[in-house]
């Protein structure tokens, strides 16, 4: 087997005054780390395999587990760090590429710390919101730039196809395949619950998730899976995915292993056949091939349903999204470098794009200099993680946001960035049944509920501290946000002033 | 009435049930107090090729258990089978008429069942309020 | 004259689960419970474990105090009654009363049968052992010294020589069968519980019969001699049948009752031991004189009575029992093709036939026998079994999932 370079990151920690043997942790631990040893009569655990998803952890009914990171040490090196010694151990053993899973983790600035949300003092009251109407609900969708009589006189009420939400928050596009039937489950559930909307990603809709089709959105991504004249009638918006913040110019590859059953089916592929999304669509080269998918989707839909246009934050973000807006598209959805990812290259996931702060306020400025902005609503994503982030990123120009990791941590996620692996401890990110299993759809979809609703009162008690009752008086309106250490460049980026001008 | 259903569609076999239950019953005030006995849980799970689920009493509305039990040890009250162990003697002739296979034998040689954890401190199943993942749910039938 | 809508004789078992089955239809009408015994009504069963220390005189009350008062029914203890009239709807009792009854239960339970026994009547310090005041007498009489000798190695001897264990001096139990409990063991079992009753110090004789007692000595067939201080007559027990018999009633080996546990007479019904069941395991009518069984006789009996709707068809015999802190229960018939499993300490049988199960024995674990008493009881195909999982254990997994939902699942259950 020859030397086994990599020391587990992760240490068991069990206390052998509390753990009472019960074995909840071997049996729920889908790594196999923990082991019942009957001749010592104990619980004994095999620390290589743990990926510090804290299943065991939360089952643990007398608290006798945790996990901590290794204090197993290289020479301390601010160049070459541990991880990055191991990486390349890793890799000189596997000669392959390096996968990971989730969001970006590396130590970036995150614009939405910087970033500082207004209040009301005596001149403009603000509303207390348990007292006072707030409105929450929002549009998306082309608003009319000017206003349209009718040949009686009478205003043009015909606006284009819009999608209402109650919130303006969004379950980002997971594919079933990516997540488990129960983790769709409970987005289909709660976006229904909620009066928002979910989307399926590239993974094509289950049959039994038809029922849901008012709240959810179908996603036409570049290996076209799943889609059918069913699924486009079915689903309220589209979405055509062109990048994903993960990992941008880059397309993805479920393997043949998990095209199995049900995952065959809706995506429409033979079972064990590779589901290969290429990494661009090979019939969009240009905004004007995009124009002919957005009409041909339109077209089939009897111009009934928006479109949205998917793609990730990456340098010359703004004049793509002047593009876009020209297009026909009704949406644009943006995704940040740290937006989720089932599975992706480390490299691409931590070193390609931007962040989504600093790409909104470019793209919601360039649209509003070129008179465009009414011809798109901007959905913005990747790692919006609290109620604060979306309160700021509407006041810097978006209509609603995605929310994807929030989700799925409702869900029981823990962030061990492991769903490369297919073993999901939470049942989240697994096809695996008796995984799957794990997670109780009944219970999933009321946490999603409970999260939005949560984050719904919060955002209502900021509006109302900035004086403000309506999420649609927010949008873009910068002045109620300040920068907090930042240069005058980004300032400038983010057109915000700094706290104290 | 209220009883306890299992849904084997969301049990994972964790056994928590069965340590809750231990515990509720046990009078101890900690569950690492546990540690070294072997539980005698009032609920079980049963398990096989990936199928579980937890069984106790259901609280038959013709419990076969009360009447044949042969001291009267056994008893329904607002619709819960009680058993009073200072009475019973440990016959076993409720686990020789138990449909279900939820009355054991206790450590103390009479048996014991699901009391629906009423008559310890818990005062609701503590198997249900434990459970994971809902697959033991306590509702109106 | 007095008058009750009800009338109950017997104030056992048969009796009580009667009352309470009236009581579930009819929670007004008069009722009496008519007891040769003075006493509340207390568990026959449990006479050994009296003996045993096990129980004592007010645990071992079938039913709490309050029992009469709570269900309005009127106690006449210590009275027998003699006679039915079934024209004019009364009971004659011993000391000449008569009781006006508008529906009757005979719950009169069996008498133990003590066999033609030479020279019996020289025996001064004999017992049988069904009621408590044969527990209570017996007591009396027991101590560390005095050897016992038990005829009839059934349960009721068996249980007998358990509840005098530690009181009495050497106990030597006489069957003339080759093999304890026969009636509810195979030859293996009876040969696991007597190795067990053995390690305890209890003496066998089986195979042989006492032909003649001398004073404290009984002579056996084999020529053989066994002292006794104490003799305790167990072979067996016959129903009582005389009551219902001389007033017309059809008599086979018990009292005949239909499914709805009426007997050939109008308005009067009968439970207990003093009845033949249909035995569900083997298509026959036997007597069941088991507790369990008797409850749901009266019970059954009860409902019809109070004009509710009730069928007891689903007799079959079960016994559950220990011994020494073994354990054993047992149902049903032992026929048709068996399967054995057991080791060290454990023994188990199964019987079936037809795709049927027909009866088991446990002992030792006996852990959810229950399971194999209902698929004996509600005749389920062992076709629609998974056979290979309940023929190791018993448990539901061996059922099919809907059977399974029926038993645990809410079925009104929503689904997200």
């Amino acid at each position: 087997m020859g030397i086994n370079y990599v020391y587990p990151d992760y240490e068991v920690i069990r206390n052998i005054d509390r753990c009472i043997a019960c074995r909840v942790c071997e049996r729920q631990c889908a790594n196999e780390v923990h082991h019942y040893d009957k001749e010592l009569g104990k619980m004994t655990a095999d620390e290589s395999k743990c990926v510090n998803c804290h299943r065991c952890v939360s089952l643990c009914p007398t608290r006798a587990l945790k996990i901590v990171k290794t204090d197993h040490t290289f020479k301390p090196n601010a160049n070459w760090t541990g991880e990055t010694i191991n990486e390349v151990y890793r890799q000189a053993g596997t000669g392959g590429v390096l996968l990971s899973s989730m969001g970006n983790p590396k130590n970036y600035p995150i614009y939405w710390d910087k970033i500082l949300i207004n209040a009301s003092q005596v001149t403009n009251p603000p509303i207390d919101p348990l007292r006072e109407p707030m409105e929450t609900r929002t549009f998306l969708g082309k608003k009319p730039l000017d206003i349209k009589r009718n040949a009686d006189g009478c205003f043009d009420t015909n606006l284009p196809p819009q999608l209402e939400l109650s919130v303006p928050i969004m379950f980002s596009a997971m594919s079933l395949g990516s997540i488990s039937y129960n983790a769709h489950k409970s987005l289909a559930v709660a976006a229904e619950k909620l009066g928002i909307f979910y989307n399926t990603g590239e993974g094509g809709l289950h049959e039994d998730f038809y029922q849901y089709g008012k709240n959810t959105i179908v996603q036409i991504a570049s290996g076209r899976f799943g889609v059918h004249k069913g699924y486009l009638n079915t689903g309220a918006a589209f979405e055509i995915k062109m990048g994903q913040g993960a990992k941008p110019g880059i397309g993805g590859h479920l393997p043949g292993t998990k095209i199995v059953g049900d995952i065959s089916r809706t995506r429409m592929i033979p079972e064990g056949a590779d589901a290969i999304s290429p990494a661009p669509h090979h019939d969009i080269y240009s905004i004007e091939d995009l124009r002919q998918l957005v009409f041909s989707l339109k077209e089939a839909t009897d111009y009934k349903k928006p479109v949205i246009v998917k793609i990730a934050a990456v340098h010359n973000v703004a004049a793509i999204a002047s593009g876009i807006a020209r297009s026909g598209a009704d949406i644009i959805s943006i995704d940040g470098y740290r937006g989720g990812t089932g599975a992706a290259p480390t490299r691409i996931r931590d070193s390609v794009g931007i962040p989504i702060e600093l790409a909104l306020a470019s793209v919601d400025e360039r649209l509003r200099q070129e008179g465009i902005r009414g011809n798109v609503s901007i959905v913005v994503g990747g790692s919006i993680r609290n109620s604060a982030d979306i309160v700021k990123a509407i006041a810097l120009g978006a209509d609603a946001v995605y929310i994807g990791t929030s989700a799925l941590l409702a869900l029981g996620c823990h962030l061990c960035r492991s769903c490369h692996d297919g073993k999901c401890n939470w049942g989240i990110a697994t096809q695996r049944p008796d995984l799957v299993k794990r997670l109780n759809p009944e219970i999933g979809a009321e946490r999603l509920v409970n999260l939005v609703h949560a984050w719904e009162h919060e955002i209502k008690e900021m509006l109302g501290g900035m004086g403000i009752n309506s999420i649609e008086a927010l949008k873009g309106n910068r002045l109620m946000l300040r920068g907090i250490g930042l240069n005058q460049k980004e300032l400038e980026i983010l057109g915000i002033k700094h706290a104290g001008e | 009435m209220k009883r306890i259903y299992a849904r084997e569609e969301w049990c994972l076999g964790c056994h928590l049930c069965e340590y809750n239950c231990a515990f509720a019953n046990s009078g101890l005030d900690t569950m690492t107090k546990l540690k070294g006995i072997k539980i005698n849980p009032r609920i079980q799970v049963e398990e096989n090729d990936g199928i579980f689920y937890a069984v106790s009493c259901r609280h038959c509305e013709e419990p076969l258990c009360v009447k044949g039990c042969i001291t009267g040890a056994l008893s329904i009250k607002d619709g819960v089978i009680h058993i009073n162990k200072e009475k019973c003697v440990g016959c076993f002739t409720c686990i020789l008429s138990c449909p279900y296979g939820c009355i054991m034998p206790a450590e103390t040689g009479v048996i014991q069942k699901c009391e629906l954890c009423q008559t310890n401190s818990k005062g609701s199943p503590a198997c249900v309020s434990g459970c994971p993942n809902r697959a033991i749910v306590f509702e109106e039938g | 004259m007095k008058s009750f809508k009800y009338v109950i004789i017997g104030n056992s078992a048969a009796g009580i689960g009667c009352a309470e089955g009236i009581r579930q239809i009819d929670k007004k009408g008069t009722i009496a419970i008519i007891s040769d015994e003075k006493h509340h009504t207390y568990s026959r069963p449990l006479i050994s474990y009296l003996l045993e220390g096990k129980t004592d005189l007010q645990r071992m009350k079938y039913r709490p105090d309050n029992f009469y008062k709570q269900h309005n029914i009127v106690l006449i203890s210590g009275e027998k009654a003699v006679s039915i009239n079934k024209e004019s709807k009364t009971i004659k009792l011993e000391k000449g009363e008569e009781i006006k009854y508008e529906k009757l239960l005979a719950a009169l339970g069996s008498s133990p049968f003590i066999p033609p026994m030479d020279g019996l009547e020289q025996v001064k310090s004999k017992f049988t052992f069904m009621k408590l005041d044969d527990a209570i007498n017996l007591d009396k009489e027991l101590s560390k010294d005095k050897k016992v000798l038990i005829v009839g190695a059934g349960l009721i001897g068996l249980k007998c020589a358990e509840g005098i264990y530690k009181k009495s001096g050497k106990i030597t139990i006489i069957d003339l069968a080759n093999r304890i409990l026969p009636s509810i063991l195979d030859e293996d079992g009876s040969v696991i519980i007597q190795k067990h009753i053995e390690s305890k110090g209890i003496h066998f004789i089986l195979n042989d019969s006492v032909s003649r007692f001398e004073s404290n000595s009984a002579f056996l067939k084999s020529g053989n001699i066994i002292e006794f201080d104490i003799l305790v007559i167990a072979v067996g027990v016959r129903p009582n049948v005389s009551l219902i018999k001389n007033a017309g009633g059809k008599i086979n080996k018990g009292i005949w009752t239909n499914e709805k546990c009426e007997t050939s007479l109008p308005d009067i019904y009968s439970a207990g031991d003093c009845t033949e069941s249909f035995d569900i395991t083997c298509d026959k009518e036997r007597i069941l004189a088991l507790l369990p069984n008797a409850y749901m006789q009266g019970e059954c009996a009860g409902i019809n009575m109070a004009g509710g709707q009730k069928l007891y068809d689903k007799a079959i015999p079960m016994n559950a029992i220990g011994f020494f802190g073994l354990h054993l229960i047992t149902a049903g018939s032992y026929e048709g093709n068996f399967f054995v499993k057991s080791d060290k300490s454990n023994y188990k049988k199964l019987f079936f036939k037809d795709d049927l199960l027909k009866g088991y024995i446990m002992i030792g674990d006996v852990n959810r026998g229950g399971i194999y008493t209902r698929i004996i009881r509600e005749k389920i195909p062992l076709s629609t079994l998974d056979f290979e999982l309940i023929k190791e254990r018993p448990q539901l997994m061996a059922f099919e999932l809907n059977e399974r939902k029926k038993m645990l699942a809410n079925i009104s259950e929503r689904s997200v």
